[in-house]
């Protein structure tokens, strides 16, 4: 029997605590012989910290939530191969279901293989690929790379779905010798962190992927832009990029053949826009990201103005897959429109929240409630937000939505980089049309007026509707505004900003209306809308909220029922928290 | 009065490693700008002035690109930065709680330092750990799942670090 333990160590493992309990293996597991070791994230980020026991290479049990303290159970159990010390911590068929109801191609080895072995990495098949198309008997020419991504149908991950094979095709057929491949992990949409996750648990996946890009190409230079954001990224990705060069597959005359191309990683330095092409462009040659006015694409003039492909991570971690198996294979999966797996990000009042790889073509539904366990806490289901700030929001009546390019987009959302987030009865949509224009009003470069100003004035109008200042016709106005900003635009920021405001409008218009005629908001979420109250009849004139009440707002006397004045009131809520006996009321 | 900005004094021989292997790199500002951040813990009028001269700019235009990115501060920091996160899926599990909860027993803006110069607070969007929202960063640590309680438990747990030594 040769046991071994990995205990997965992604950003967000580390973040619940995960180093600590490696911490503490440590010094138990010297001299046994029971390796310790690193893995990823296997996307199950809400049982995090999570510790593996392997048994020859087979999962023999996933501990979830594991502490510093259950280090000796854990450590006995591997010792012995007595798994009834850790039946506790062992995770439920409930939560497995979560894993196995995915299909898993761009996260094939995340939370399997350690992310800072290349050893580990070509033990599940990594470098098989390229290897494939440079050998001399079976190689594959560039024109049959790009025909395998043709025929498998994969489309761009990063959020427009554009077809990889022709974005390659017209970086080979530009003219010029010098070519550049580039990879966007600049991952800019709050709430989507497949980028990282797969940075950091696979980093030789994506490696593979664009040497495959760089040949197809003919590109002799792969430039990643990651976000600054993402140090633990950042520095597996360095450490993989220099095992994958000593092994001889990066630098000159990869594998003995003619392809020669170099790798470097350029950190971003915080800026939403830097995630469109043109934008990152300029910024990779040290520039303010200001977008360029497109045609010419990055194709025919990209970094330096010569022809460069770029595409996102999860498109480029796909690739290699396809290679061994054929663009058939992968063609397989999916719908009519949409072919293979995407990753979504689960967060928000989801149950299960981690990141879940499916073929396209699933439902919604079975993402947020088969997979991801429905919404936390008893509550109800309200709405799921995809495509960031340049999506919208599904409501429970489009919950059988199937996944698809096209349909999603007939929502009014997007499939955008794979961001889901959920949100239930408490949600305010009218705020979150406002987070969203605050985040574009701040993030708008600035270069056209359309988005600069436009995004400004959609947010001004929003704030005035949340603070209970709405007024008769700003639901007309944000919609003529929306329209103008959208057709105006230079760039993909501008032109989809008004979406949030859009796709909450068609669905919540209601909400709208209570904030501007009632100045009631539905969710009791705006706080400036919020009425509170004191029930005389439940109120026992504990005197806990007339304490606690910052602008000395309650009055009453000791055991006689308190009130509020309303015109003081600043609707902090703290009288509501702090009450024993359920007597302050919010409308 | 006269202008005084000039008046810093950074030790720009620090950052001569850095310039000795960018400078001549086309499209290296962005990169020359880290490192200086690094080096000094933000970017001194003086060192603008100093990269643009290296680089054969002008110190409008290293400005312009320095600006232009949320990375890049103007003023020192504190020692310890706080970074919170208000992306989609914090904002919606509660994030300005936490929020409220720190700038009242710090005292401090977002983007603000405290007056004994130990922790800045800033406001971001994403940290990449959305489903352990809401998330915070301080100095590289990644903490989640937050509640007012427990971040300001983790603040207190840095002050009384700090007073020990
Ligand atoms: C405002 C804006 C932000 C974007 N942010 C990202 C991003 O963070 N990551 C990404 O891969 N693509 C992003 N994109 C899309 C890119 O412009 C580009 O389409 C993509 O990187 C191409 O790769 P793909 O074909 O593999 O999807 C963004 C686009 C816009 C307009
Ligand atoms: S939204 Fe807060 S970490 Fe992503």
């Amino acid at each position: 029997m040769s046991m071994r333990i990995a205990v997965g160590q992604g950003s967000c493992g580390i973040a619940a605590g995960a180093q600590k309990v490696a911490q503490a293996l440590r010094p138990l597991l010297e001299g046994t012989g029971i390796p310790l070791g690193t893995v990823g994230c296997i996307g199950m980020c809400w049982l995090e910290p999570i510790v593996d026991l392997y048994e020859n290479d087979t999962l023999k049990a996933r501990l979830v939530r594991v502490q510093p303290r259950h280090a000796e159970a854990i450590a006995e159990a591997a010792k012995t191969g007595d798994l009834s010390g850790v039946a506790d911590l062992t995770i439920t068929p409930d939560d497995s279901a979560f894993l196995e109801q995915q299909t898993r191609i761009a996260l094939r080895n995340c939370g399997i293989i350690d992310p800072e072995s290349i050893e580990s990495a070509k033990a599940a098949g990594g470098y098989s690929a390229i290897g494939r198309i440079l050998s001399k008997e079976h190689g594959m020419t560039p024109e049959d790379v790009i025909e395998c991504i043709k025929v498998s149908g994969l489309a761009g991950r990063g959020g427009a779905g554009f077809p990889t094979w022709f974005k390659w095709n017209a970086a080979r057929q530009s003219e010029g010798e010098e070519k550049y491949l580039i990879c966007n992990a600049d991952e800019g949409d709050p709430g989507a962190f497949m980028d990282r996750a797969v940075i950091e648990s696979d980093p030789h996946t994506l490696i593979e992927g664009m040497l495959i890009g760089a040949y197809a190409i003919g590109a002799q230079e792969a430039i990643v832009y990651v976000r600054a954001e993402y140090p633990l990224a950042i520095k597996r990705l360095e450490n993989a990029i220099s095992d994958a060069r000593e092994a001889g597959y990066i630098g000159k005359n990869i594998l003995g053949s003619d392809f020669s191309c170099e790798f470097r990683i350029k950190a971003g330095a915080g800026a939403f826009v830097c995630g469109e092409e043109t934008a990152l462009i300029e910024s990779l040659q040290g520039q303010r990201g200001m977008p360029r006015l497109k045609p010419p694409f990055p194709a025919a003039a990209g970094y330096w103005y010569k022809p460069s492909n770029i595409n996102n991570v999860e498109t480029y971690a796909n690739v290699a897959w396809i290679i061994n198996n054929g663009g058939e294979a992968f063609a397989a999966m999916g719908t009519e429109d949409s072919k293979g797996t995407k990753v979504f990000a689960l967060t928000g009042k989801i149950r299960r929240g981690g990141l879940v790889e499916i073929p396209m073509g699933m439902t919604l539904r079975q993402v947020i409630f088969d997979i991801g366990g429905g919404i936390r806490d008893g509550k109800a289901f309200k709405a799921v937000q995809m495509g960031g700030p340049s999506g919208g929001c599904i409501p429970a009546s489009l919950l059988d939505t199937v996944i698809d390019y096209k349909k999603l987009a007939a929502t009014g959302a997007i499939m955008g980089s794979g961001g889901m987030v959920v949100m239930d009865e408490s949600t305010c949509m009218v705020s979150m049309a406002k987070f969203f224009l605050d985040f574009t009003a701040k993030e708008s470069c600035g270069k056209c007026v359309h988005c600069r100003i436009g995004t400004k004035r959609l947010q001004e109008i929003l704030s005035r509707i949340v603070s209970g200042e709405g007024r008769e016709g700003d639901i007309e106005l944000l919609e003529e505004l929306c329209n103008a900003v959208r057709d105006g635009a230079l760039c993909g920021l501008g032109q989809t900003a008004p979406n949030p405001v859009l796709s909450t409008l068609r669905y919540f218009r209601d909400e709208f209306e209570a904030h501007i005629t009632d100045k009631r908001c539905p969710a009791h979420a705006c706080t400036d809308l919020l009425h509170y109250s004191i029930d005389a009849e439940k109120c026992r004139g504990c005197t806990a909220c007339a304490r606690n009440c910052p602008v000395y707002a309650i009055s009453g006397a000791v055991r006689e029922a308190h009130s509020i004045d309303p015109n003081a009131c600043i609707h902090c809520g703290r009288c509501k928290a702090v009450c024993k006996f359920g007597a302050v009321t919010v409308d | 009065m006269k202008c005084e900005c000039m008046k810093q004094q950074s030790d720009l021989s620090l950052l001569e490693p850095v310039l000795a292997e960018y400078a001549a790199v086309p499209g290296s500002l962005i990169t020359i700008l880290q490192h200086a951040q690094e080096i000094y813990g933000y970017l001194p009028t003086d060192v603008i002035y100093h990269v643009a001269e290296r680089t054969g700019t002008t110190p409008a235009r290293v400005l312009g690109v320095a600006t232009f990115y949320t990375q890049f501060r103007f003023q020192p920091v504190g020692k310890y930065l706080i970074m919170l996160c208000d992306g989609t899926a914090c904002h919606v599990n509660g994030s300005a709680r936490i929020a409220a909860a720190v700038q009242e027993y710090l005292h401090v803006e977002n983007g603000g330092t405290t007056e004994d110069g130990l922790f800045s607070f800033s406001i971001v969007a994403c940290l990449g750990c959305c489903s352990l929202s809401p998330v915070m960063m301080i100095n590289g640590d990644t903490y989640g799942s937050l509640t007012p309680e427990q971040v300001l438990e983790i603040i207190k747990d840095i002050q009384a670090k700090e007073a020990a030594e």
